[in-house]
């Protein structure tokens, strides 16, 4: 059996690198192209924030125009959302939900090759508005009635906003399911949902929040398009519309998309922290239900976006108490994260110390979120720098802080190779230092009643030293960022040496190499309790999670290698093979797929057509692309549907 | 990671913060727009309500960041030490226990936010003054309907005296706010919204939209002259005067001319109350002399700043809806610049 996957494997290699990297629906690979393409992303949106700092560095700087500056601003914050900070997270479900839960892919592997081809043509369709001086110019939040109206937004720059956004929509809904499926039915036999890991669990919620969230992103950005392009007028007040509409529509996808962008990273620190206390997390259920009530929650506090909208007392007054509850779970998970440190072994390493930062930075941005909270402190705060500050704390001493501490945590896993560890530490010092030093003089300006998205200021305002030491704190952040691609890149230049399991890891994907094989697990583990390598490992003192056994055996003979007596849990992966082990099965791997790049191109065609129907100069060409992007749509569709999936089945 | 660096590192950092700490005390609060030195009840209540949750957040951020730091060191690895601490998986009482604590502390700010929600949205008695504020990309027009006064980019009220402002649009959603009065109000195409508030301190106090709209966004200030009611009220009647006559100055009365003129285009765009000049789009210029600032707050009311706006308003301030039919000649601007100037 392992033979025919070595096979398998060179059989492989003898394609090109560049065709297994662009027909791959290997899940790791697919991880590991997010993750490059989104850190790319992240350098290109730092550099955004380092023009903005470096325009606002003085008073009445005329270092960018207003034109470019609105730009800047729009696309650091639209980058940082959707195509850094998704993927980021995307990557690491990619490689390591399947890993955690015992699986040897995703459910629909071609579907999640797709959604990264889909991810990075609408990236990269909205980034080119730069290449015409036309890119995204609304805010990230893109309020109609600005943008809506071809009177007051006359460029492309919102129609590549709208068509690269409704692209990476679609990539976003079609991981999501992938995600949620794979959850549901690739667990491995004994991974009851109780004893999934809790990165898993927040995956889960998150794949959840982005179905139910980006449709009303979706049907915002289509009523957008077709009062731009088809004369409708949902927007436009003269005509009876109303574009505080879309700033609901926007919203309820808007503060869901908070927590999409928030829960992984939850349950990434839940992983790391017990990994580096040899600890069990503390309130593993608590943790578990308190990510249920935010993702719950979340539902139920747009309009905490809106206090100043003049919406009314009591709509206010409704939001701000459902906001105040948010505050609760969250909370929770943070005692909690307290409590799996308190009597544990700590281990100083790099990713222990981000995910540590993570606990108290986060703290800070959840605290100012509940000053916000409050309706009226909000009509002072809401658009002023003490926002930017607060979503600072919690989407870069947050997201950025504990995506950073996965990267330590998981990177020998992914390539192979431990990250310097002196280097890292310099790179936590100098992060932690500049991140506060950039985002903590934020407050200050806000009570100095500076706004946001204003280019200019003038001397008079009294506002130039903060400026000056955020824009200090800025270049020291990107500095730090330096340290840790140094870091990498050293990392490559060693052999890849990484031990299975460097970190004395608690869950599976611990189990197997370091970088994983194609078929991930040999013969698909039976799992007997929560942190289910570290049982294995140390043996339970007491099998955690519950005792009932829905998906085999936890006891009795020798379960780490049993055989998997019910194979047909297996039926969504294709051929129920995984369960052999006794020679006469193989490891069915799905074959590598031209068909999800293709559709991705005909989808991406479908947004350039519709930017192109808009210019002055290719007008006429517009709608003839957006036919030739449906027509490789629908055939690269039907490819797909008729692709055998068993191409190597005889091997 | 030795002990000793441990005790520098930390040092550095009280070291810094007390640094900090200095800084702050002589670096806040200084400006204009500083909401913590509030000139209104508006904003007076929100700064109250504020301050206790300030101190509050404060001392949960202390007591969050003192157990971490605590358990990092207490229950940090030793060299060469391989201890398996207890599989300890919870404790229930003690998870009620931190869900009731944020619950707790919760209900606590609530109480006094939803009763202020709905003090600030009381309506003003019958002796409130009401102002028309009207949004335009990128500056503020302000209507006094009761008083027949139209005027731009500088909002007169009245110490002690609540304002109820009417916030409109005419393009893009716009938010009203001058931080040291009161709170932000969104001035949105077709809605009506109201703001109220009373100022009680005399004096001069910018404000600036706060909702992106657009390239000039930045640009887009205004200055709230809060004034005794006799200064207001000798305001008014000059701001009532039409400005009818040809003034004495011959340069100005040249400045008329070029004005009127209706292929030099200005009066499609702007009024001067008492001549044919009737334009809606841009500001009301009948007493532009008198007032403190121009071109959406972004500049000084000084014949060189109106020159240099004459001159090349698109270069002034990119993207603004003033476009010159021509470039006019010095002389022009001249001529100009004395007839605007009059118009006090």
């Amino acid at each position: 059996m392992v033979e025919s996957a070595l096979k398998l494997e060179r059989a492989r290699y003898e394609r090109s690198a560049l065709v297994e990297w662009l027909t791959t629906v290997d899940h790791k690979k697919i991880g590991i192209l997010y993750f490059w393409t989104s850190i790319v992303f992240l350098l290109i949106a730092g550099f955004l924030a380092l023009l903005i700092r470096t325009q606002l560095i003085v008073p009445g700087n005329t270092f960018l125009g207003p034109e470019t500056y609105n730009q800047v601003f729009t696309m650091h914050g639209t980058m940082m959302v959707f195509f850094v900070g998704m993927p980021l997270n995307a990557a690491f479900f990619n490689f390591f939900v399947p890993l955690m839960i015992g699986a040897r892919d995703v459910a629909f592997p071609r579907l999640n090759a797709f959604s990264y081809w889909a991810f990075l043509l609408g990236s990269l369709l909205m980034l080119s508005g730069f290449l015409f001086g036309a890119a995204p110019d609304g805010g990230w939040f893109g309020y109609a009635n600005l943008t809506s109206s071809r009177l007051y937004s006359p460029g492309l720059n919102i129609d590549f906003w709208v068509m690269g956004l409704q692209v990476l929509g679609v990539a976003s809904l079609a991981s999501a399911l992938n995600f949620f499926v794979t959850i549901v039915n690739m667990r491995a036999p004994g991974m009851s949902l109780m004893r999934m890991p809790v990165f898993v669990w927040m995956t889960l919620i998150t794949a959840i929040l982005i179905l139910l969230a980006f449709p009303s992103l979706t049907v915002g950005l289509f009523m957008i398009m077709f009062d731009r392009y088809f004369g409708t007028n949902f927007f436009n007040p003269a005509a009876g519309g109303d574009p505080v509409i879309w700033q609901h529509l926007f919203w309820i996808f808007g503060h869901p998309e908070v927590y999409i962008l928030i829960l992984p990273p939850m349950g990434m620190i839940s992983e790391i922290l017990p990994t580096f206390s040899r600890k069990p997390l503390f309130g593993y259920t608590f943790v578990v239900f308190a990510g249920m009530g935010i993702a719950f929650l979340s539902f139920g506090v747009w309009a905490h976006h809106m206090f100043a909208v003049g919406m009314g007392p009591v709509p206010n007054a409704v939001f701000a108490t459902t906001t105040m509850l948010i505050a609760i779970p969250t909370g929770v998970k943070i005692f909690n994260w307290l409590g799996t440190l308190w009597g544990g072994s700590i281990r100083m390493t790099t990713a222990l110390l981000f995910a540590a930062a993570f606990i108290s930075m986060f703290t800070i941005g959840g605290i100012s979120g509940v000053m916000h909270a409050s309706v009226p402190i909000d009509y002072w705060q809401t658009d002023s720098y003490f926002v930017v500050a607060h979503f600072h704390y919690v989407l870069f001493g947050g997201l950025v802080f504990a995506v950073l501490a996965a990267t330590y945590y998981w990177f020998p896993k992914m390539f192979g190779r431990m990250l310097d560890e002196r280097l890292g530490k310099l790179h936590f010092v100098l992060t932690l230092i500049g991140f506060n030093l950039t985002f903590f003089p934020m407050h200050f300006l806000g009570i100095d009643g500076m706004p946001r998205r204003i280019y200019t200021y003038s001397a008079g305002m009294g506002w130039d030293v903060w400026n000056l030491v955020i824009s200090i704190g800025g270049y020291l952040t990107a500095l730090s960022f330096l340290v840790f691609l140094y870091n990498v890149v050293r990392a490559f230049q060693r052999p890849a040496d990484a031990p299975a399991d460097p970190w004395d890891g608690r869950t599976l994907e611990w189990a197997i190499p370091s970088p994983p094989p194609a078929y991930n697990f040999d013969v698909v583990p039976v799992v007997r309790g929560r942190d289910a390598f570290w049982i294995e490992k140390y043996g339970a003192e007491q099998v955690v999670g519950p005792t009932a056994e829905p998906h085999g055996p936890a006891s009795g003979g020798s379960p780490q290698r049993s055989h998997n007596p019910n194979p047909g849990q297996h039926a969504g992966h294709g051929q129920g093979a995984p369960s052999g082990h006794g020679g006469q099965a193989h490891i069915h791997l799905p074959p590598p797929s031209w068909f999800p790049l293709a559709t991705a191109i005909g989808l991406t065609l479908m947004g350039t057509g519709m930017v192109m129907h808009a210019s002055d100069t290719l007008g006429s060409l517009g709608f003839p692309v957006v036919g030739l992007g449906i027509a490789v749509v629908v055939v690269s569709l039907l490819g797909w549907t008729f692709e055998p999936i068993h191409e190597q089945a005889h091997a | 990671m030795g002990k000793g660096r441990l005790w520098t590192r930390s040092l550095l950092a009280c070291a810094l913060s007390l640094l900090a700490v200095a800084l702050t005390g002589c670096a806040i609060g200084n400006s204009p727009q500083s909401v913590n030195r509030p000139a209104g009840d508006h904003m007076g209540k929100i700064w109250d309500l504020f301050v206790p949750i300030f101190w509050l957040s404060v001392v949960i951020f202390a007591l969050v960041t003192a157990i971490l730091l605590f358990a990092l060191w207490r229950f940090r690895q030793r060299p060469g030490e391989d201890r398996h601490p207890e599989q300890l998986h919870g404790n229930t009482r003690l998870e009620i226990a931190w869900t009731m604590a944020p619950a707790v502390i919760l209900a606590i700010i609530a109480v006094p936010t939803l009763s202020l929600i709905f003090d600030l949205d009381r309506e003003p008695g019958p002796e409130a003054l009401t102002v028309r504020a009207i949004g335009h990309q990128w500056w503020w027009e302000f209507q006094y309907p009761e008083l027949n006064v139209v005027t731009a980019n500088e909002l007169h009220i009245v110490v002690d005296r609540p304002v109820r402002i009417e916030l409109h649009s005419v393009d893009v959603i716009h938010s009203f706010w001058v931080p040291r009065l009161a709170g932000k109000r969104d001035v949105i195409p077709g809605w009506n919204n109201v703001l109220t508030f009373t100022p009680h301190e005399v004096g001069v106090f910018p404000g600036q939209c706060a909702e992106f709209c657009g390239i000039q966004h930045a640009n887009m200030k205004f200055t709230v002259v809060v004034q005794t009611q006799e200064e207001f009220d000798a305001w008014v009647r000059q701001q009532q005067q039409p400005a009818a006559e040809v003034p004495a100055d011959p340069l100005a009365a040249q400045g008329r001319e070029l004005f009127l003129t209706p292929a030099n285009a200005c009066i499609g765009c702007h009024a001067v109350a008492g001549t044919e000049a009737k334009g809606k789009v841009g500001p009301d210029l009948t007493h532009v002399g008198s007032r403190g600032i121009i071109a959406g707050g972004m500049l000084e009311n000084s014949p060189e700043n109106l020159a240099r706006w004459l001159r090349n308003p698109q270069a002034v301030k990119p993207g603004n809806k003033m476009v010159l039919p021509r470039q006019l000649t010095d002389q022009e601007i001249e001529a100009l610049v004395a007839y605007l100037m009059s118009l006090k």
